[in-house]
């Protein structure tokens, strides 16, 4: 089967970077990119620190599209409702139609929400719209900010918020992001929140967003108290966007399934949030929701396209997944994956010092390393995890 | 033609990925900052630093053909 005609839906970081794909390996083409945002597309990342900081205008949020531009159809505000994958036949709001001969599906994730969550003051926080509509909130006199859920937007949510001189309370059910971090690294990043200002209550629940005059008022915890508070952001998780695929003939689940070089379907490929594949490091399905994924797999996604029904000559998507996170002028970056995990040893620095390395052991292997301001460092274990280490290995380097 | 790797300074905050697309052109010192070993490259080297472009988190990196 030789490609005439390919369609990306979604038009965000693995959409662009898999359009780009297909016309730098030469895909000549017709090319349409449908994205649901009025926006062309854009970086998520600004959207916690210098859009909502007010460092910098919306604008440059935009991703470049390096002269890409006449070359693809984009449709914006384009939203697809419906797929038959035998035929590659998307449907969109309005019942309109049409085939293309290969598909990237990159429709990303869409945050959870609270019951209550439609209140005035309270936000999620995925979208440039949502980053404006907060930063705009913040501005409010005498405003104080509830962050529900500490994993790494809200974190980054509230040291933008402390940065800006601003009172905030981060309400977590268990510790910070302390599903990716383990424990003992999960409570650095609490001391270094309260060391800043921020008032971290852990172990407890958000129960309900009260209102006065239209508006949020103050968050109930389940522990029984409650805050003041007339702006919440809630941050805790997403989930993919495929409701749009039921009945398509894919499989669904926890994402779009794929094999292990990202094909969902003949002529069907997936990345990004979105997509669920057997990366053959771990040997398990995954759905990574990091940006350097979005880049990679939509990049080897489109590789994939292009190759029609000779997977093995683009071979299988296997990345050592990398992950950052900047808060306070302090860069986390987070190498491979801290899943089912036995073991984490800081091998550099300390908590104390607000430097440090620690090292993940599953098994006898290393399975990620950590860095909190030790970039260079950390770039070792990056270099030693492509090879997949010993534990020993490891922390022989590190002696 | 000359090829040459840009770095937007500002934007860049030494995250790395760069220096493993393209170690020829890009490290990191020992105090966590972006060395640029060489601003100008050969072609054979365009794949390794079209892939440090695209992976650079700040979008810091540009690529300028000049000649």
């Amino acid at each position: 089967m030789s490609l005439r005609s390919v369609a990306v839906v979604g038009a965000s970081l693995a959409g662009l970077n898999a359009a780009a794909t297909l016309r730098r390996e030469g895909f000549k083409g017709r090319l349409v990119v449908f994205g649901d945002e009025a926006h062309m597309p854009y970086d998520r990342p600004p959207l916690s620190k210098e859009i909502v900081r007010r460092e910098w205008p919306p604008e440059r949020t935009a991703l470049s599209l390096e002269g890409l531009a006449a070359d693809i159809d984009w449709r914006l505000g384009a939203r697809a409702v419906g797929l038959d994958a035998s035929t590659r036949t998307l449907v969109f709001e309005g019942g309109r139609e049409e085939s293309f001969d290969g598909l990237v599906i990159a429709t990303g994730a869409a945050p959870r929400r609270l019951p209550g969550a439609s209140l005035p003051g309270v936000h999620v926080l995925r979208s440039l719209d949502d980053a404006l509509a907060l930063r705009d909130d913040l501005a409010r006199p005498g405003v104080h900010i509830a962050v529900v859920g500490a994993g790494f937007v809200g974190q980054e949510v509230a040291a933008s918020c402390r940065q800006l001189g601003l009172p905030v309370t981060m309400i977590e059910a268990v510790a910070p992001a302390a599903h990716v971090l383990g424990h003992e690294i999960s409570a650095v990043f609490a001391a270094l929140h309260r060391a800043r200002g921020v008032d971290v209550r852990l172990g407890v629940a958000a129960a309900a967003f009260e209102a006065d005059e239209g508006r949020l008022a103050r968050v109930h915890l389940s522990d029984g108290r409650s805050i003041k508070a007339d702006v919440a952001v809630v941050g805790i998780g997403v989930t993919p966007n495929t409701g749009w695929l039921e009945g398509s003939g894919l499989t669904i689940d926890n994402g779009v399934v794929c094999d292990e070089t990202c094909l969902a379907a003949p002529g069907i490929v997936a990345a990004g949030d979105v997509a669920r594949w057997p990366n053959p490091r771990y040997g398990e399905l995954r759905r990574v929701e990091h940006w350097d994924n979005a880049v990679r797999q939509a990049e080897h996604a489109a590789r994939r396209l292009l190759a029609g029904d000779d997977g093995a000559a683009v071979g299988a998507y296997r990345p050592v997944p990398w992950f950052w996170s900047d808060q306070y002028g302090l860069k986390l970056q987070l190498v491979g994956s801290t899943l089912a995990h036995d073991e984490v040893k800081i091998v550099y620095g300390s908590a104390a010092e607000e430097r440090l390395v620690a090292l993940y052991r599953r098994g006898d292997r290393l399975v990620a390393a950590l860095g909190l301001a030790s970039t260079g460092k950390l770039l070792r274990y990056r270099r030693m995890l492509e090879v997949d280490p010993t534990w020993e290995d490891a922390l022989a380097l590190a002696a | 033609m000359t090829l040459k790797l840009v770095v937007d300074w500002p934007l860049c905050d030494g995250n790395g990925v760069c220096t493993f697309e393209a170690p020829e052109l890009l490290a990191i010192d020992d105090d966590d900052n972006l060395v640029v070993i060489s601003e100008t490259f050969d072609n054979d080297l365009l794949p390794k630093v079209e892939a440090a472009v695209c992976v650079c988190p700040k979008r810091a990196l540009k690529i300028e053909k000049t000649g």
